[in-house]
Parts: C-alpha cells; structure tokens; sequence
C-alpha cells in the first residue's frame, strides 16, 4: 500500500469507517435475512468493500454510478443513508426505493446513484446512455458502470464497449473481478486468460488492472481513469482483482470452492489491512479505530430499528409510479 | 389542408421535434447516411448533422440501453428499431429496464424514451421479417405503444408521444407508408387512450389499428353496398387502451369483431375481447368474432402468406358467420 497523493488523516479514517459501516451492515443484513426481516435474493458484498469506497471517494458528486445486484456497498459507499438503505431491504416505504426494489434495485437520483440492475451485463448499455447524455449535454459528468466477471461473457459487453469506444463516450467501464459467477470459475467460463483487462483492446480502450483489496490502490486507479474520460478520451476499462469472502447470495453454501483458496485471499482482507496500515503508519490509534466500530455498530443499529419501525408502502403504492 | 403520406406526416413530425427540442436526437442503424430502412429519416443527416442523427452499429441491445440512459440523463432520444422483429435482441433492455426503472426506484427515474419501430406482415419476407408483436409490449405494465392507421393520427400521435414523459413502442406498419391523407396546418395532438370512430354505422363495429383499419373501411364499404352499415372503429393505441369508445358502439350496434394481424394467442384481440364482454355481455347479439393472423411463422409464399393476414373477404366471410350479415 504506498500513498502517492497526500491525503488528511480524516479523508482516510473516513475510508476505514466507510469499509467498516459496509461490511457490519451487511453482517446484520445476514441475520436479518434468517429473521425473515429481509426477503428475495440477498448477494453480500463482503469482502469487496475496499472498491466501492475506493473509487467512489475519486468521484465527484455530479458523476453517474450505475452497478449490479451487489450494490449495497456501492450505494452506501456513494453517501446513502444506512436507514434508507435497510429500509428499503425491509420492503419499507421508507427506503431508497420506497419499497419497491429491494436489495437488487437500490436507487438514490440525489446522489446520481442510477441504480443496481439485476439482468447481468443489462446495466452496461444504460450507462453508456448516461454518458452519452452527459456528453451531448455537455456536462463533465463521467459514468462508473460496475459489472462483475460474468458479464463479460454477455453480448452487451461488447456493444456496450464497441459504441462506447466509438462515440468516445466519458464512461468507465469498473470490472469488479472476484473470479466467480454464482460458481463458475471464470477459467471455466471466459476464454480470454486472466489478462482480462485486455478485453478492451479490441475495441481501443484503455485499460488498467488494480488491486481491488487495496483502498488506496483502487482510489489511484478510479482517479486516473475517471480523469481520462473526463478529459475526452473516451471511455476505460478498469479491472479490480478481489474475491467475495461469502455466497453468491444466501441461499449459496459455497460447495465449489477450495477452503485454502479462501483462506489466502482472507488474508487480504482490505478492513484489517487497511487497519494496520492506519496503525502503522501513526495516522490513527487503536482508541480511534475502536471509538469508530462502536458509532458505525451504533448507526447500524439505529438502521435496524429505523426499518423495523417504518411502515410497510400502502397499498395505493401497489399502483403507483408505473408511469411517470 | 394538404395530403401527406403517413411517411412524410412522421418526418414533420420528427423534424418538429428536433427543430423545437434540443435534447432531441435520433440513433439506429443506418437512420444517418442511409436515410433510414424505410427513408423516413432520408436527409436528416444533412440538415442535422451526426451529433444528432446517430448511426450505430448493428446492436439492439445498446441502442435501446443507450435510449435509456440518455433519457435518464436528461436527453429525449428517439431510437429506431429497423423492425420489430429485431426489437426481440433488445427485449431485456425493453422489458427489464425502460419499462420497470421508474417502479423499482420508487418513482425517482424517468425514462421519456420513444422507441419507433417497423411492424406487420404482407410483403413475402417469410417468418422471422413479419411479426405483429406489439401486443406482446402492450402486455408489459411501464410500457405504452401507439399504433397510427392514417397520417393525421401518425403526427398527432408523435407529438403527443414526444412530450410524454414514458417510454413508448411507436408501431409504423410497413405497408402504410405511401398511405395518403389530409393533415391539417394548425397545430393538434392525438392524446393517447382514445380511440376514433373512423367511420360511423349502427349495424356492427369493426374494431381494429393500423393496416386493420384500412380493411375494415374497405370491407364496411362494401358491407354498406349491402345494406348493412359498420362502425368502424382505430383503437390508435393499445396501451393505454380506450375501452369506451368501443364499448359505446357495441351497445349502438350489439355486434363487434376485431381484426388484428397478430397470432389468435395472448394479444390485443383475445383481451379486448374479453373485456368487452365482461363489460357489455347483455348489449351482445352474439359473441365477439377475432380475425386474426394465422397460428403460424409467417410462411414466404405468397397464397400462403395472404392466407395467414386478414384480408376484406375473409372480414366480409367473418361477418356474414358470425352474424349474419
Ligand atoms: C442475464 C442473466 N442471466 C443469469 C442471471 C442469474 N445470475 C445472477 S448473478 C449471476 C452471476 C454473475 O456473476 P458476476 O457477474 O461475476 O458477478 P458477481 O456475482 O461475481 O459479483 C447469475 C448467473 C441473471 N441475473 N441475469
């Protein structure tokens, strides 16, 4: 971990806390989903955080984020309210989406959080829309499509890098890659080798590989190549190597994969890491760190209780909002 | 009021669009430099240049996909689906995203995306080139598809579309392009969900839209020639779909028949018809007849093709069956 940029000790306790409030709420969101408080499909994050809140502290608000399912860390890495954001897992109309997407449909328009999609590769052609507007319109804007490994392997992959790549649109094209889809090992499913980032060349885009266990390293990395977009050159291809250290989703008991493959990659955790690295480097103190678990296990708490007392949407809502 | 065909009425109506609205562009395949599959957008390049009249490449997906992020993004695209038929590469970004985003986030998105589209069959290009399949985008809540039968109503009704804030299938038939008729100077609107009595009669209602409504006004003419006089009716939009304007004649004339190209199966046809029979059974002489396309692929030749589509004989055959006349 090597820190090129000078950044104030309250910008990176605060990617500690954001990693920390990411994975704790989801540690309950688990519990909450064998409550039966939580229902449908629940894909966690776990383990990935250090993306979410490492490329989001590289974007400035008026940028567009779009992602996939496993958008919970995004969503929240990106400024949603914990409340609102468990909310809207409880099926409350007090959530991001009144209720009305669920864990996979997280929207938050304010934050130009353009949402989770849950059709995988689906949510790549919107986001070149968006940058597209952004680009007819004028407006510095860059667009962050996530997508994870298996979308790779889905026809709008390519349209959506090829037209991208043509209309030179400001759009980076995030690569979440934890080697899995649900669990098929991305040897067994892409024919491309490992050098996935190159996928781009094909079509001229540039491209870049990170260490998606690495806060900083991802924040570097968003920032070069949001600024590359930014400034005209079209869109990128950033690939982020990590691994979810949970299911797919949590009907999946992991039966696939090598326990010491897991092993190794806990090992990198990015939150403990992250922790050392704070520690060692005499940026914080373990009081601090300490003082910082204990608020965000408070505001999750708080989130819980939020949901739990927020009324469910009425009945009206059933109809409502199908057209604008 | 000067005759335009239904292809000239959508040009200015586009052209009004993009010379009014500068969020206004339109992107598809060959809709620049080719002028358009169907020449409707011939010219547009020149005079609009490549910024707003967009060739892309041959991909359904992220045409519509980018339809609808740049509408989410504060754009008013059209996008040209070349025909319906390729529309089904696109279905996921139809059906999955522009229809739903709006109720999955709760009502914070919008997607004023329009989507034309060419449809239907009877010009010999075999099964995969003719299908009717906007009753399978009527079917889908977040969605609305208007279907013109005459070029008053294609320009009234895209203007409408234009200013709508949802994404909306415009259907052109592709056999009712040279279509002539009046279209008035002053400025009007069609709204969508009202349908128009295209022909008045107290006999029977012929309820159809697009190319239906010409047979129907051929086949009511020549039923008048026998002393039977038809309403024919447009529904001119199949979602919202007018149930009024359809439910008012039946109770006038106590018999319907609906004539659409698309398959007997889970269409327009089989749930007005049910509709209305829920709603007017005691106003019915006798059942409401469907004539429809043939429960087949489109076939090539061309005594079967004009087997499989409805045709004014086989409308005439159907009203003296099912009622009599
Ligand atoms: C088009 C489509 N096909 C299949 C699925 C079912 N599905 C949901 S997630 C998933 C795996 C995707 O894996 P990946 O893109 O690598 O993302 P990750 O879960 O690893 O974050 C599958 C097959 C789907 N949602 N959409």
């Amino acid at each position: 971990m090597q820190l090129q940029e000078r950044l104030t000790k309250t910008e990176l306790v605060s990617f500690y806390r954001q990693m920390l409030l990411i994975r704790r709420f989801e540690e309950r969101c688990a519990e909450m989903y064998m409550l039966g408080k939580i229902r449908g499909f629940l894909h966690l994050y776990i383990g990935e955080e250090a993306i979410a809140v490492g490329c989001m502290s590289a974007l400035r608000p008026e940028d567009y984020v779009v992602t996939h399912y496993r958008d919970h860390g995004h969503a929240l890495a990106r400024g949603m309210d914990p409340k609102v954001a468990m909310a809207e897992l409880f099926g409350k109309v007090t959530g991001c989406s009144r209720g009305k997407g669920g864990s996979m449909h997280f929207f938050d328009a304010s934050r130009n959080f353009m949402g989770g999609y849950a059709i995988v590769g689906g949510q790549l052609p919107v986001a070149v829309g968006l940058a597209l507007a952004s680009k007819m319109k004028g407006e510095p804007r860059v667009t962050v499509c996530f997508f994870g490994d298996g979308a790779l392997n889905q026809g709008e992959f390519h349209e959506a890098f090829n037209l991208a790549s043509l209309w030179k649109l400001p759009v980076v094209f995030f690569l979440e890659n934890n080697l899995y889809g649900m669990g098929s090992h991305i040897d067994r499913t892409y024919a491309g080798g490992r050098d996935v980032f190159k996928a781009g060349e094909h079509y001229r885009i540039p491209a870049a590989q990170t260490d998606g266990m690495d806060v900083l390293a991802v924040r570097e990395a968003t920032l070069r190549a949001v600024e590359h977009a930014r400034q005209g050159n079209g869109p990128f291809f950033l690939e982020a190597l990590t691994y979810r250290f949970r299911g797919h989703s949590m009907a999946d008991p992991v039966e696939y994969r090598d326990r010491a493959e897991e092993e190794a990659w806990k090992v990198r955790d990015p939150i403990p890491t992250f922790q050392r690295y704070l520690l060692e480097n005499a940026i914080a103190t373990l009081t601090e760190l300490s003082e910082i678990a204990r608020q965000v296990n408070d505001e999750v708490e708080e989130a819980i209780r939020f949901a739990d007392a927020s009324p469910e949407p009425p009945p009206e809502a059933l109809y409502e909002d199908i057209y604008a | 009021m000067p005759d335009l065909t239904l292809r000239e009425a959508i040009r200015k109506g586009l052209q009004e669009a993009l010379d009014n609205d500068p969020r206004v562009f339109i992107m598809g395949e060959d809709v620049g430099a080719y002028g358009g599959a169907y020449a409707v957008t011939k010219g547009f390049l020149r005079q609009y240049g490549p910024e707003r009249i967009r060739d892309t490449p041959i991909s359904e997906s992220v045409i519509v996909g980018a339809g609808v992020g740049a509408a989410m993004g504060g754009m008013r695209p059209i996008v040209e689906i070349m025909t319906i038929n390729f529309s089904l590469l696109a279905m996921d970004q139809i059906v999955n995203h522009a229809a739903k985003l709006r109720y999955m986030s709760g009502g914070q998105l919008m997607v004023p995306l329009l989507i034309r589209t060419v449809t239907g069959g009877g010009a010999g290009l075999a099964a995969t080139h003719s299908q009717s399949l906007e009753g399978w985008y009527a079917s889908v809540p977040g969605l609305k598809v208007v279907f013109p039968s005459t070029p008053a109503d294609a320009l009234g009704l895209l203007r409408t579309c234009l200013k709508d804030p949802n994404t909306i299938i415009y259907c052109e038939h592709a056999l009712l392009y040279g279509v002539r008729g009046p279209v008035p100077d002053t400025y009007y609107e069609v709204p969508l969900g009202r349908a128009e009595v295209k022909r008045p009669g107290t006999d029977v209602t012929l309820i159809s839209y697009g190319r239906g409504v010409h047979l129907c006004l051929q086949a009511a003419t020549e039923l008048a020639r026998r002393g039977v006089q038809a309403e024919v009716i447009d529904l001119r939009s199949l979602r919202p779909l007018d149930l009024e304007t359809p439910l008012a004649s039946l109770r006038k004339t106590h018999r319907a028949l609906i004539v659409e190209e698309a398959w007997p199966m889970a269409g327009i046809g089989p749930y007005l018809g049910l509709r209305l029979h829920q709603e007017a059974f005691d106003d019915l002489d006798a059942p409401i007849a469907h004539l429809c396309g043939a429960d087949t692929p489109a076939p090539y030749a061309r005594n079967l093709e004009r087997l499989s589509l409805p045709d004014v004989p086989a409308i005439l055959k159907t009203v003296a069956e099912a009622f009599g006349l």
